[in-house]
């Protein structure tokens, strides 16, 4: 078996350094923000908040030059984990700061560098992820997306035909990353896929939000239909789609974005238990006792994943784990509050408990689908212990 | 890991490779003191690794004591050799002298851990103070806990003079440790296990459902070792660990809930009878997951703690280490 490995780690001095800044600058900037829209955490879009961000120089931070400033990776943490504990709108960069950057720092080419980086670190450059489609959910090799080789008016390049769904924010982005077919699976059924930057405003391209359970529309189908891209527009090298999508997972997977997003309901929660005559409150601090417990644990791990990233290493194993803790952890929140609390979510003129609780427990639903199901993880996990 | 700490992993593992095993747990849990494992623990100074060096002790630190007490966990050693750990750092602390041998410290007179072995018994006496008490002054009443190790009850807990220390927090720090160390046990020899065990022609590993079971035990495994290590290193920092080791209590019992009943499930039938193993490991488990206070004292302590520092302190709190 392969071992575990979370060491308890502090964050070095010079990422606690930055606490302060972030958390004065995020009380300035978000007075007045309601509660009900901090419970929208990462999920929560305003293009003005990012490029404010832009201009503090809190986005790619770890990005080496020219890009950024190449900060280590737990300077970063600390301004993420603030950003996440304040509610704050981080949606419009959230995907592009989070994972797409990474990926075209690491597998792209300097012309789409060139082309995202500036645009990604000032705020202002949004993107989505283009992987699931209406028939590859957690079967993600199985798509049929097609980039197919062409040459149109002299320019080599590309013709892309399908459908991406469940894309976050389609309807804001500026770029896409899409895996396409680009081949057989022969040997492989993870063969024969490449990712691919797709300029969202190209001709061809069609974005048509489908509104969600809550009634938002956040996720979008985004259809291809015979849209050009030139060759220096496909990611790394043909074919390695699933090796880069397997890294970009890992980005996805391991930030403490998979165990704040419902921090807001959790302070409405502990604010309401304070407000208990003690002598009545014995189940409540009981129950506040655990998600404290488990969230001050998530938070060890996480820190302890993001030095070993930031020392170079790639836990994968522990970033399955860290997940599927804290998404398991996020969803018992509202479970527990309605459990213990007895208190009905509202949503149009409740308190702000009410309305946090009202959003999280009809959200939270998405957390253990979004980034890989709690059972591919689960699998992901198993095949780390050596099991598959 | 510092070197020191490295050696010590070393010396306690091999140890305990070459000094316990089956059998020595079964005679141990058949009421008959591991003479022969304590005095190598002894010669070996593991249970005086919170000593202060002019006392003879190691003088190391609590994560050193980590090291000890989970591995002392992980091989369900049979003897109070977590206790006395936790002891001989109360005693020191208080400013006095740590006697040589095992020794023992309780929040129940009921269940004593080792009672008629211990050369001293520390008795929580509330608010923060502890008594001691030497076996000779009290009667024994034999009994053991489903780990069948010795917890005893006495009938006097005496009057005697009181010294500052949290016994129970102490206690629970301890059991925290060790339920870290069987817990990654358990998780161990179940994916050995699924990975040999062969039904329907495959091992059982390879079906999804049991997959699933061990993707869950990996993930309380996890969170026990680096909840018990984070207490730790909270009492070496001096910082009030009370937060912290009640995280850990809370979060190491509801670990050793889950991974008993998984192994349990994953073993099946054959996990069940008396000549396996699991049984030493999941039997210490639900013990001590209740000693020193189980999950509900705990976390009505650090829930009401929370509350009284206020919403608004939530995560400032928490970015501190309380």
């Amino acid at each position: 078996m392969q071992p575990l490995t979370f060491e308890p780690c502090d964050l070095p001095d010079a990422a606690e350094a930055l606490r302060d800044d972030v958390r004065a600058f995020l009380a300035d900037e978000l007075a007045g923000y309601p509660v009900s829209k901090r419970a929208h955490s990462w999920i929560g879009f305003d293009a003005d908040f990012s490029c404010k961000l832009g201009a503090r120089g809190w986005l790619g931070m770890t990005w080496p030059a020219p890009w950024g400033p190449g900060r280590s990776a737990l300077e970063r943490y600390v301004v993420i984990e603030e950003l996440l504990a304040a509610g704050a709108p981080v949606a419009a960069h959230w995907i592009a700061e989070r994972q797409s950057g990474q990926l075209l720092l690491r597998f792209g080419n300097d012309e789409q560098r060139a082309l995202c980086l500036p645009g990604i670190v000032a705020g202002e450059t949004y993107f989505c992820i283009g992987m699931s489609e209406p028939d590859s959910g957690s079967d993600l090799a199985s798509i049929r997306s097609k980039a197919v080789k062409t040459d149109v008016k002299g320019q080599s390049g590309w013709v892309i035909n399908g459908r991406k769904v469940w894309t976050t924010y389609a309807q804001n982005s500026h770029y896409m990353i899409a895996l396409l077919r680009t081949g057989e699976a022969e040997k492989s059924r993870h063969e024969g896929t490449t990712q691919f930057l797709i300029d969202l405003s190209l001709p061809g391209v069609g974005v048509r939000p489908i509104r969600n359970m809550l009634g938002d529309e956040e996720f979008n189908e985004v259809t291809f239909d015979e849209v050009f891209v030139p060759d220096a527009m496909m990611i790394g090298a043909e074919g390695d789609g699933w090796r880069q999508v397997t890294a970009e997972l890992a980005f996805e997977r391991s930030g403490p974005d998979r165990f704040l997003s419902a921090f807001a309901l959790l302070i409405e929660l502990v604010r309401f238990v304070s407000t208990l005559p003690p002598e009545a409150a014995a189940g409540a601090y009981d129950a506040v006792g655990r998600l404290y417990a488990h969230l001050s644990t998530l938070r060890a791990l996480s820190i302890s994943v993001a030095t070993r990233l930031d020392a170079g290493e790639e836990p994968a194993l522990e970033a399955s784990v860290l997940k599927d803790l804290g998404v398991t952890f996020e969803q018992s929140i509202p479970e527990i509050a309605q459990q213990i609390l007895g208190i009905a979510p509202r949503l149009d003129c409740g308190s702000d408990f009410e309305s946090s609780l009202a959003y999280v427990q009809q959200a939270c639903v998405s957390f253990s689908l979004r980034g890989g199901t709690t059972e591919i993880m689960r699998g992901v996990i198993a095949r780390g212990l050596g099991l598959r | 890991m510092s070197d020191e700490r490295n050696m010590i992993a070393e010396t306690v593992e091999r140890l305990f490779e070459e000094h316990l095993d089956t059998t020595v747990i079964e005679v141990a849990e058949s009421g008959i003191w591991p003479t022969a494992l304590w005095d190598e623990i002894a010669a070996n100074g593991l249970d005086r690794v919170l000593v202060p060096a002019e006392q003879g002790g190691i003088g190391g630190s609590w994560e050193d004591a980590f090291v000890i007490i989970r591995a002392a966990g992980r091989h369900t050693a049979p003897v109070p050799l977590a206790e006395t750990i936790g002891a001989g750092w109360l005693l020191a602390q208080a400013g006095l002298d740590v006697p040589e041998g095992p020794l023992s410290l309780t929040d129940d007179i009921a269940r004593v851990p080792w009672a008629a072995q211990a050369v001293q018994i520390l008795i929580a006496a509330g608010d923060g103070a502890f008594t001691v008490r030497e076996p000779g002054e009290t009667e024994i009443i034999p009994d053991r806990n489903i780990g069948r190790d010795p917890r005893d009850g006495i009938t006097d807990p005496g009057t005697a003079t009181q010294h500052t220390g949290e016994v129970q927090t102490i206690g629970a720090l301890v059991r925290s440790c060790q339920m870290a160390g069987a817990i990654a046990e358990v998780l161990e020899l179940c994916v050995t296990y699924a990975g040999e065990r062969v039904q329907f022609g495959r091992p059982i590993g390879k079906f999804q459902a049991m997959q699933q079971k061990l993707a869950l035990l990996a993930g309380e495994s996890a969170a026990a070792g680096i909840a018990a290590q984070s207490a730790c290193r909270a009492i070496d920092r001096d910082e009030d660990a009370m937060f912290a080791i009640a995280i850990a209590k809370i979060r190491t019992g509801e670990a050793a809930g889950k991974a008993a009943a998984i192994s349990h499930q994953v073993f099946g039938a054959i996990g069940f009878t008396d000549e396996h193993h699991l049984h030493h490991l999941t039997r210490r488990l639900w013990s001590w997951r209740a000693e020193f206070g189980g999950e509900r004292i705990w976390s009505e302590r650090l829930g009401r703690a929370v509350a009284e520092q206020g919403a608004d302190n939530l995560w400032p709190g928490l970015t501190q280490g309380f």
